[in-house]
């Protein structure tokens, strides 16, 4: 059980990190609490499904073309209806809402309400210390390391980088000192659905894939950003892990684990949150008076 | 004598003349819930009524949201939370204990009080997102609760078979209706008053009303506490009149339903969210009259709200107000757009 607890801990935490880090970017940067977040990455893990099992693209083609296909959406969407009412907060809230919701509508009526399975881009398994781990998990954890590794690299290392950085550190001088501010928004915006969008292909077939599918990851990474601090990339890391344990904790150990799985997470934020509100490692953004 | 006994009836007259009808958009209300009183005399369709009272019932939990959210500026993400509280505890009285309907949705109401004040406890400490973001959790939690009791709290299923506050489709439509309009006159009447005033304060900057000797927290937890009241009034009569209470009114769907209605009517106005419920809830119930359309109604819900908002991104209702009102320079009172010169103080206006 312990081991258990190990493996589906660390594939979750890392489908849950790529998830949050995204969104937390969007929100360190552009201030857009974006709920259709994880709907993009519902968009994603449909595509690959439709490529492959029904186009039937090889497997590295429609992967790619999921994840490209996603970002642009993403950033069409952004410019045609964000942009426009970015000065009104509320505004911006609820057309991400209704985003969501017509992705989720349109999904639904593509493909209906049936859960979805698509088979494992690689078969087989094997035994690691006396638990049985498909390739598919190891491959899961394989690419969430790479890409997490590259987005670091790209924030920390690359000029793009260190706009968003500045962007998110305070919008105002950032402006003035020459950046195009809505550009590197748009760009932060394309970073984060890919990186949703990157979630969503791997998990595609480790879970069933159905249009109601981005309600229970998004409750989650919005737990996760909350416990790690808003706008904090780190923060996002360590508590997509925290939560993840504690669920799998959860499930494994206590009985009807899987129904209190949501409940003992959320709980757990908001005890850390009484006791720091700004979350774990939260940035103190300057007062918006 | 003649005159003692008229001038009730004088007075009332010329105070509806002069605080009612001469403000289009009170008129529009005055019309708006004459309008629903007289309904059922020109048809007593069941569907149509049951449209009627669903979007009642939606306008209290949408209004009592925009108390919370849009007065005080704490933005809540889980305002089913107290919708669900409500038609749980009344719920769950009526089938364990057998109440009547009559005791359990007061009952349940004051459950759901409790509810607003034990989540704004720890709401105190959060601002902004932050507490949007928590507040999304609360639901979830009890809904994960409620699972793991099934035998307690009918787990997925519900509770199902409550009884109803009337027998007659008319007498419930009266009881929904009527309760809606004193509900959500007794609302804005809160938020016009000093207690709104405040709630304002509060929401603009939260350390000058802090700095000018008002209780900042008192007033958050009232707040929270009065939204949940309404809210679970709400619930509790929607339990009765559905009869079943089940998650459902516990989804992230349902809370994230009170921000569409809310944002899409206009925040901080409380005849802005009511206006949403009325246009958007028949909106996409007529589109479910015509079966081939059945399928695309929540899609055609949200592209109206996405375009609605990309013209009027302050919401519906203050669009409309400014339209057919204008503010007079000196006394910052409301006027008719027609009108040349202010109708209380007489300064010329524009």
């Amino acid at each position: 059980m312990f081991q258990d607890i190990l493996i589906t801990g660390l594939v979750n935490g890392g489908v849950y990190a790529l998830l949050a880090i995204g969104f937390s970017l969007i929100f360190g940067v552009a201030r857009i609490v974006n709920i259709a977040h994880t709907a993009f990455y519902m968009l994603a893990a449909y595509l690959v499904y439709t490529f492959l099992n029904i186009a039937g693209l090889p497997l590295l083609l429609s992967v790619v073309l999921a994840v490209g296909l996603v970002t642009l959406l993403s950033m069409v969407c952004y410019k045609l209806v964000i942009e426009p009412v970015r000065e009104y907060e509320s505004a911006v809230l609820i057309a991400t809402i209704a985003l969501a919701l017509i992705f989720q509508e349109t999904l639904l009526l593509i493909f209906g309400g049936t859960f979805l399975s698509s088979p494992t881009l690689i078969p087989g398994a094997r035994d690691i210390a006396g638990v049985r781990v498909s390739y598919q998990q190891l491959l899961t954890i394989g690419v969430v390391a790479l890409v997490l590794l590259g987005t670091w690299y790209l924030l920390a290392r690359t000029r793009l980088g260190l706009a968003i950085r500045a962007t998110a550190n305070d919008l105002e001088v950032a402006n003035l000192m020459g950046m195009n501010v809505s550009r590197v928004a748009m760009y932060t915006v394309a970073i984060s659905v890919a990186l949703a969008a990157i979630a969503g292909v791997v998990v595609a077939p480790l879970f069933v894939v159905d249009p109601l599918m981005w309600l229970a990851p998004l409750v989650t990474i919005l737990a996760i950003v909350v416990l790690g601090g808003l706008g904090s990339l780190k923060g996002s890391l360590i508590g997509a892990f925290i939560i993840a344990y504690v669920e799998a904790i959860t499930v494994f150990t206590v009985p009807a684990g899987s129904f209190l799985k949501g409940a003992v997470a959320l709980s757990i934020m908001i005890v850390v949150l009484l006791i720091r509100p700004e979350g774990l490692f939260g940035v103190a953004f300057e007062e918006e008076r | 004598m003649i005159n003692a006994l008229t001038y009730p009836i004088r007075r009332a007259y010329t105070q509806l003349r002069t605080e009612v009808l001469s403000l289009p958009s009170r008129t529009i209300v005055l019309v708006f819930a004459l309008a629903l009183l007289l309904l059922p005399l020109y048809s007593t369709d069941p569907y149509l009524m049951r449209i009627v009272i669903m979007a009642s019932i939606f306008a209290i939990y949408a209004a009592s949201w925009d108390l919370l959210a849009g007065f005080t500026g704490q933005v809540n993400f889980g305002h089913a939370l107290f919708f669900g509280l409500g038609a749980y505890g009344s719920s769950l009285l009526n089938h364990h204990f057998g109440l009547s309907p009559w005791i359990t949705i007061p009952i349940g109401a004051v459950v759901a009080t409790l509810g607003g004040v034990l989540v704004g406890i720890p709401c105190l400490r959060l601002r902004g997102s932050y507490l949007s973001l928590a507040t999304l959790a609360f639901p979830l939690i009890l809904t994960g609760i409620l699972f793991a009791f099934p035998d307690f709290s009918g787990g997925e299923l519900g509770i199902s078979g409550l009884r109803r506050l009337f027998v007659k489709p008319v007498h419930n439509y009266y009881a929904a209706v009527i309760l809606m309009l004193v509900l959500c006159f007794a609302m804005w009447k809160i938020s016009t008053s000093n207690t709104g005033l405040i709630f304002h304060a509060i929401r603009e900057d939260e350390v000058a009303a802090r700095a000018s000797g008002i209780n900042t927290k008192r007033y958050k937890l009232l707040a929270f506490a009065l939204s949940a009241f309404f809210a679970g009034i709400a619930g509790a009569f929607f339990a009765h009149f559905i009869r079943i209470a089940g998650p459902s009114t516990l989804e992230v769907a349902l809370s994230f339903q009170a921000v569409i209605w809310g944002i899409f009517g206009g925040v901080a106005t409380i005849y802005g969210p009511i206006v949403a419920v009325f246009i958007l809830y028949p909106l996409t119930e007529a589109v479910a009259v015509f079966p081939e359309l059945r399928e695309f109604r929540l899609l055609i819900l949200a592209v109206v709200v996405l375009l609605v908002l990309l013209f009027m991104p302050q919401g519906l209702t203050p669009w409309l107000r400014d339209k057919i009102e204008s503010i007079c320079q000196r006394c910052k009172n409301r006027n008719v757009f027609w009108r040349r010169e202010c109708r209380i103080c007489s300064t010329a206006m524009h």
